[in-house]
């Protein structure tokens, strides 16, 4: 599969799912990121990893549009994306989740869902309540299964647990039907029984949607990727697939300390 | 209260007869207003029945802008005055200036499309701040139209303003007589009342609350968040223009005094007082409110009595930071209490014990 990952990264622009080419975004004198340039295709399934502090956040929030680079070029399926609204990107097929869940919590699960689908199709203005005929409210319905919260759909989200909201997160990334989703530590504070529980929403995802996954936990980042890219300081600065990555010398350098040497 | 959601359940209260729909409160409450004519003087009926009625269709337009959408507006006031000064341009007025004497069916309606076209400018230009931002940039629109109609008397009539605003007669009915103007309010009231709550689990209704808890993920799941907001300030702008040719067919005229700042933070007062939880808050509050202004200077003298008013608006928002809504929530019957939804966790109480629990 990596051979097969590789071979794609170097065909044309066409197939690629995101292209960046020198992303950088400053804050003031600080550089969060710099000379980012990466390709990743369609169906690709790509985990960034780094230490606290590498960019990788930041990395996502320059794709999705929360805020812009300061320079470099972002490519969304061959589309210059690197200045479209935000909401925009969501309507192209680009989702993220977030590291810290961000949520409705005044709704209920399938609400929340619901309107997830509703946001990349028509009628977001109605003025009418769904009806349970309604196609968004049908997809809701199965994501909301999807992501194992049938027995919450009608449970406000301000009431969830830890895990569960961070299975609604997902849910909202997988409505209307995303082509590229990034995934900022999806299993953050997840219990062992809930990370497995992740581990299978992510690899039970449609062969055609890529992903990158931001996580620190090795065990669930090397299971759920196909390709490794490795972050420090802002920059890229190693790639390769989950065996090589676990092998390497100065990646083990930075995860079981010494990171320093690389700033 | 009687909230459908997107659930199972709602096939549950389809089932259900149009009493447990409407649910008891609504009807009971319909019905005191609706023979509420029997009983009151012509007095009870308009300077306080029908007056309430339209200031709490103002301070709904606010409710639905700061409940639904979290962004509290100071230009409530302003608009409904907008709506106002059309009526007094367009239909007729003795001040000597314009009125065209247009009929009724015609200004009416340009009243509400220009006053909602001005809502949502307004809220074009608020929805770029948040929080307190947002009541201070409203606080100079309203500010800024207060004293430009002051001042521009081509086009406002300057500080007289315009008299001699007259409802209009139709049916055979003059509809600034105390009955036919109490009923015309409360239609108008429970029209944009029940628009407000059934809008209120409608897809905009959700988008709206969704804004309000989280813009950012809002935009993330491909949301126009700025023109969702703006379209709330249209909707709302809607309601307040209905409300604002009320208003002067009430009061028989419009200057700036109407649209001052005063007026624009009895309107806050008003939605405050009742609560901003659920629409039926903003007319609790007026009945409150008016009866207050009212009667207040019966008890305190003409010196004081701002003091009290203040002081009830005090001890209320000290006891109950959600209004009387808070109290209600606090002091009802058992059930679950965990947010306005529970009218209809009650009624589902069993199939929802696990979640409460």
């Amino acid at each position: 599969m990596a051979t097969n990952v590789a071979a794609s990264r170097l065909q044309g622009t066409g197939t690629n799912a995101l292209e960046l080419d020198g992303v950088g975004r400053q804050f003031g004198a600080l550089a969060a990121l710099s000379g980012i340039s990466m390709r990743i295709a369609a169906g690709e399934r790509r985990a960034v990893l780094g230490s606290n502090g590498a960019g990788k956040t930041t990395l996502f929030n320059t794709i999705t549009g929360d805020f812009n680079p300061t320079s470099g070029t972002i490519r969304f399926f061959g589309e210059d994306i690197t200045t479209l609204a935000a909401h925009e990107r969501i309507r192209r097929g680009l989702r993220r989740t977030y590291q810290i869940s961000q949520l409705f919590t005044n709704l209920t699960v399938l609400e929340s869902v619901y309107l997830a689908c509703r946001g990349v199709s028509r009628r977001r203005y109605s003025l009418l309540r769904p009806r349970a005929s309604d196609g968004a409210m049908a997809q809701a319905e199965s994501i909301v299964h999807a992501v194992h919260l049938d027995g919450e759909k009608d449970a406000m989200v301000g009431t969830l647990s830890h895990g569960q909201q961070r299975q609604l997160e997902i849910a909202l990334a997988l409505a209307g039907a995303p082509r590229f989703i990034l995934f900022d530590e999806p299993a953050a504070g997840l219990s062992p029984t809930e990370r497995r529980d992740l581990i299978d929403i992510l690899n039970a995802l449609p062969k055609h949607i890529g992903y990158i996954i931001i996580e620190h936990d090795l065990d669930v980042a090397l299971r759920v990727s196909e390709y490794v890219s490795m972050m420090h300081n802002g920059r890229l600065f190693k790639e390769g697939t989950p065996e090589e990555i676990e092998n390497d010398p100065t990646v083990q350098e930075i995860y079981l300390g010494g990171g320093h040497r690389h700033g | 209260m009687t909230d459908l959601t997107l659930n199972p359940t709602r096939n549950r209260l389809q089932s259900q007869n149009w009493i447990e729909k409407a649910g008891i409160g609504h009807i009971l409450l319909a019905l005191f207003l609706l023979i509420y004519p029997a009983m009151a003087s012509d007095f009870f009926l308009t300077q306080i029945g029908g007056y309430s009625l339209v200031l709490g269709m103002i301070a709904l337009s606010l409710m639905l802008l700061a409940g639904y959408g979290g962004m509290v507006s100071l230009a409530q006031i302003t608009v409904a005055g907008a709506a106002g000064y059309v009526v007094a341009i367009f239909g007729e007025n003795n001040s000597g200036v314009y009125g065209f004497g247009w009929p009724w069916w015609i200004y009416g309606p340009l009243a509400i499309m220009i006053a909602s076209m001005m809502s949502a400018l307004i809220g074009w230009i608020a929805v770029r701040t948040e929080g307190i931002y947002t009541i201070m940039i409203t606080l100079a629109v309203a500010t800024a139209c207060f004293y430009f109609a002051q001042q521009n008397y081509a086009l406002f009539n300057g500080f007289p303003g315009y008299n001699g605003l007259r409802a209009p007669e139709f049916f055979g009915v003059y509809w600034r007589d105390p009955v036919p103007f109490y009923y015309l309010c409360l239609a108008n009231a429970v029209v944009a009342y029940v628009a407000v709550l059934y809008g209120a689990r409608s897809t905009f209704g959700l988008t709206l609350q969704a804004i309000r808890d989280n813009q950012r993920r809002m935009r993330a799941i491909g949301f126009n968040v700025t023109a969702h907001k703006v379209f709330a300030w249209w909707l709302a702008g809607l309601i307040a223009g209905a409300a604002g040719i009320l208003l002067v067919w009430f009061n028989g005229r419009i200057s700036p005094g109407t649209i001052a700042v005063g007026p624009s933070i009895n309107i806050l007062v008003i939605a405050i007082i009742g609560g901003l939880r659920h629409p039926i808050g903003p007319f609790l509050g007026a009945v409150i409110v008016v009866l207050m202004q009212t009667f207040a200077i019966d008890l305190v003298g003409a010196e004081r009595f701002n003091t009290l008013i203040g002081l009830v608006f005090l001890v209320i928002v000290f006891i109950s930071p959600d209004g009387i809504l808070g109290l209600w929530e606090r002091f009802k019957p058992q059930e679950g209490r965990d947010n306005w939804r529970s009218f209809k966790k009650a009624a589902n109480k069993s199939e929802n014990q696990g979640r409460n629990a």
